[in-house]
């Protein structure tokens, strides 16, 4: 499959293009993730979302230099700020890590080492970086805890992680990746742990960096709410190929992949009416070596055909709802000029073939006006801009 | 809204709470101040389940929601006597189980099974699936006291690999062969071998991708319509149980602090903790409005605060709530809340 060509951000901070990750076993490759291709920019959340198993952490681990069981193979390009990362010697990611890129883990009881204080070990990351006392390093931590909104921080310091809720342990563990003011944070499953209430909190602080710290975030999960609720772009992996990105709420409001739509009916909904059977996605997702030669998701998918079981379908570009006119033209005639230009104006790309084929799914179903308000002065509900129908499906056949 | 001092709710109002759920005005299951305490080192306690009362009607669904070391999977325990309480009593079909010895509750134990988070862990892996889902029902004399015989065990395996949706060739099997959702279908099966009245669900599907989990919470509901069974069905995750519950029951810190139909609870709770932990949800919708999250962290069950066990959390919190512990009180029929102040209609 070739690289796709996604619109360029102005110097993005991150761009990973064509990542291929396969890991050896039993004399055979195994491809874990395949043409995987995004771009972070400066201040931007992006949301890495899939199932287990659909390779959203050996991405990240790739492209932080983790993976290093042998025979494992890494192809493709991550420019970070120009720098490649893929094959990069140990020598220089040490340099990166930690203070250029840094990770935060959804485990933080296993990520600190438990024989030594919280602030031992956020002082020593720092002092592995710059040159500073033990004492300012501490003043140092003391203020990120605060920051973090660990209440009472200096005595916190002075805690071994287990003495710490969940909670306080993972906002220690996020004051320790932003010790050294890394410009690119990645979060891996970073509340999945954690209760609801406290997840709420944390979301908060991720949501807070990036005017406080200017971070970005590249922020890995399994969880659709936690996406909606963070990420500025969404990245949707399924057995280890992209199925879906674009901007969050165009993606939210009008998935363009099957998969991506499928996988948003199927969550029981909180609010509004309750559904009599949720609408269950039949099946499970493929083992990397069973993955089908077409379009991966083909088996279980409601749309498939015979196109969609010769190649994996490319990235294609959904047009914005101005352009729908123009995106029937480009489906039928395949016009090198239309189609480029619907490139550079579309920011949501699916690996499908309905789009091409002039195929359009609906706009999820959302009741607009049901705001629901609770006790407590909580309001619930949609802006005008969330339901906003991104393609027109004027004159298609309902699917 | 009146308010009565009713330390529980009571049957009256548990009834009409499942009213349209069954005939029969007996619950199958009526828990009376159900403690369960843990005595540590340093002649500390831990109260993990502090006075519980309630009941379920046969057929009913319940759900018991809250976040970790709130009580409920000791409290699901307690319900099946997997775990011995400390005091109070649980009536299965008015039968008090915790005082009952073992081989007297036998008999009972077919009546009552429990489904477990890890489908892995609970299914032997060096077993054939089919080997344990005839366990119980080699272990169990069938209804009229006799001993099952291969041929109706085999009958019923291939009955619940129907029931579950799994090809009978699944029997043959061992538990590694497979996915998640499979091997929570093969526990769903075992727990119903014996014809149960009542399962336990202990995070069912919390382990589950979304796509799959979908898969077994209405196969839950399906088997629930089908087999007219009653579930108490526990879960940090508030959407699905919405999804399966008629009625919710929100723990927080040993107790339960709201009670009632799941729509009352869930939509116009009275509970300052229910409504907030229902606002912390994630929404997967963009531009949904968000509350601001709750500050603080669950206190430690060891140290419970006095007073209103949620009070160092509440963002209404008074004067009174520091000292007078509230006592879960009827505020509409089926529908009771532990808050001096409870919310009022949204």
């Amino acid at each position: 499959m070739p690289a796709e060509t996604i619109p360029m951000l102005p110097a993005p901070l991150l761009e990973v293009r064509d990542l291929c990750v396969s890991f050896p076993s039993r004399g055979r490759m195994i491809p874990i993730v395949e043409h995987v291709s995004f771009t972070l920019g400066e201040r931007d959340i992006l949301g890495l979302v899939g199932e287990s198993g659909s390779g959203k952490s050996v991405t990240a681990m790739a492209l932080m230099g983790l993976i290093d069981s042998p025979g494992v193979q890494i192809t493709g390009s991550a420019l970070f700020r120009g720098q490649e990362l893929v094959g990069l010697a140990q020598k220089q990611l040490l340099r990166l890590r930690g203070s250029e890129i840094a990770m935060i883990f959804q485990d933080p009881m296993t990520a600190f080492t438990p024989v030594y204080t919280i602030g031992w070990q956020i002082d020593e990351q720092i002092r592995a970086h710059e040159r500073l006392s033990r004492k300012q390093a501490r003043a140092r931590t003391v203020e990120l805890l605060a920051d973090m909104g660990v209440p009472d921080p200096a005595r916190t310091a002075d805690r071994y992680p287990h003495q710490l809720s969940g909670g306080l342990r993972q906002r220690a563990m996020i004051a320790m990746a932003l010790s050294c003011n890394p410009s690119l944070l990645i979060a891996d499953e970073p509340t999945t742990a954690l209760d609801v209430t406290v997840q709420a909190q944390i979301l908060d602080l991720i949501r807070s960096l990036r005017s406080t710290y200017g971070s970005s975030v590249l922020l890995i999960t399994h969880d659709m709410g936690v996406v909606a609720e963070t990420c500025d772009t969404t990245l949707v992996l399924y057995s280890g190929r992209v199925a879906e990105t674009g901007p969050t709420d165009a993606l939210f409001a009008h998935p363009g992949h099957p998969y991506t739509a499928a996988l948003l009916a199927s969550i029981p909904p909180l609010d509004g009416p309750r559904p009599h059977r949720l609408p269950a996605i039949a099946g499970a997702p493929p083992a990397p070596l069973e993955r089908p030669a077409g379009c991966a998701f083909a088996p279980r998918c409601s749309y498939a055909h015979e196109t969609c079981r010769d190649a994996p379908p490319p990235l294609v570009p959904l047009v914005p709802a101005g352009q729908a006119g123009q995106a029937g033209q480009a489906g039928q005639n395949t016009g090198a000029q239309s189609a480029a230009n619907i490139q550079q104006q579309s920011a949501q790309f699916a690996a499908c073939v309905l789009p091409a084929e002039g195929t359009l799914l609906l706009p999820r179903l959302l009741e607009a006006d049901t705001a629901m308000s609770s006790p407590g002065g909580i309001i619930l509900g949609l802006s005008d801009q969330g339901i906003q129908p991104m393609l027109s499906s004027a004159g298609e056949p309902p699917l | 809204m009146t308010r009565r001092s009713d330390t529980a709710i009571t049957p009256d109002a548990s009834a009409s709470a499942s009213a349209s759920a069954s005939a029969s005005a007996r619950p199958l299951l009526d828990v009376r101040d159900v403690r369960k305490t843990y005595h540590l080192p340093r002649g500390q306690t831990l109260k993990a389940v502090d006075g519980i009362s309630l009941s379920v009607m046969p057929g009913e669904v319940l759900g018991l929601v809250g976040e970790s070391g709130c009580g409920k999977s000791t409290l699901g325990r307690c319900l099946l006597r997997l775990t011995d309480v400390s005091s109070g009593e649980i009536l299965f079909e008015g039968q008090d189980i915790t005082a009952l010895k073992e081989r007297a509750l036998r008999p009972l134990r077919q009546q009552m099974q429990m489904v477990f988070q890890d489908s892995y862990a609970s299914l032997n892996p060096r077993r054939r699936i089919g080997d344990l889902l005839a366990e119980p029902l080699r272990v169990h004399p069938d209804p009229d006291g006799r001993k099952r015989s291969r041929a109706t065990i085999t009958a019923r395996l291939h009955e619940l690999m129907d029931l579950v949706s799994l090809p009978v060739s699944a029997l043959e099997r061992y538990a590694h062969e497979f996915s998640g959702g499979q091997r929570q279908r093969i526990n769903i099966a075992r727990a119903l071998a014996l014809s149960p009245r009542l399962v336990v669900a202990d995070e069912p599907v919390s382990a589950l991708d979304v796509s799959v989990q979908a898969q077994i919470v209405n196969l839950f509901a399906d088997l629930q319509a089908r087999l007219g069974l009653t579930y108490v069905f526990i879960a940090h995750d508030l959407a699905v149980v919405r999804q399966i519950s008629t009625s919710v029951a929100v723990m927080y810190l040993g107790a339960v602090v709201e009670l009632g139909e799941t729509d009352a609870v869930l939509h116009s709770p009275a509970h300052p903790y229910s409504a907030a932990l229902t606002a912390a949800v994630p929404r997967p919708v963009v531009g949904a409005a968000r509350a601001a999250p709750l500050g603080g962290d669950i206190p430690s069950p060891v140290a419970r605060p006095a007073g209103c066990r949620f009070h160092t959390r509440c963002p209404f919190v008074q004067d009174r709530c520091r000292v007078e512990e509230p006592a879960l009180h009827v505020i509409e029929p089926g529908h009771s809340v532990a808050c001096h102040f409870p919310l009022a209609e949204g």
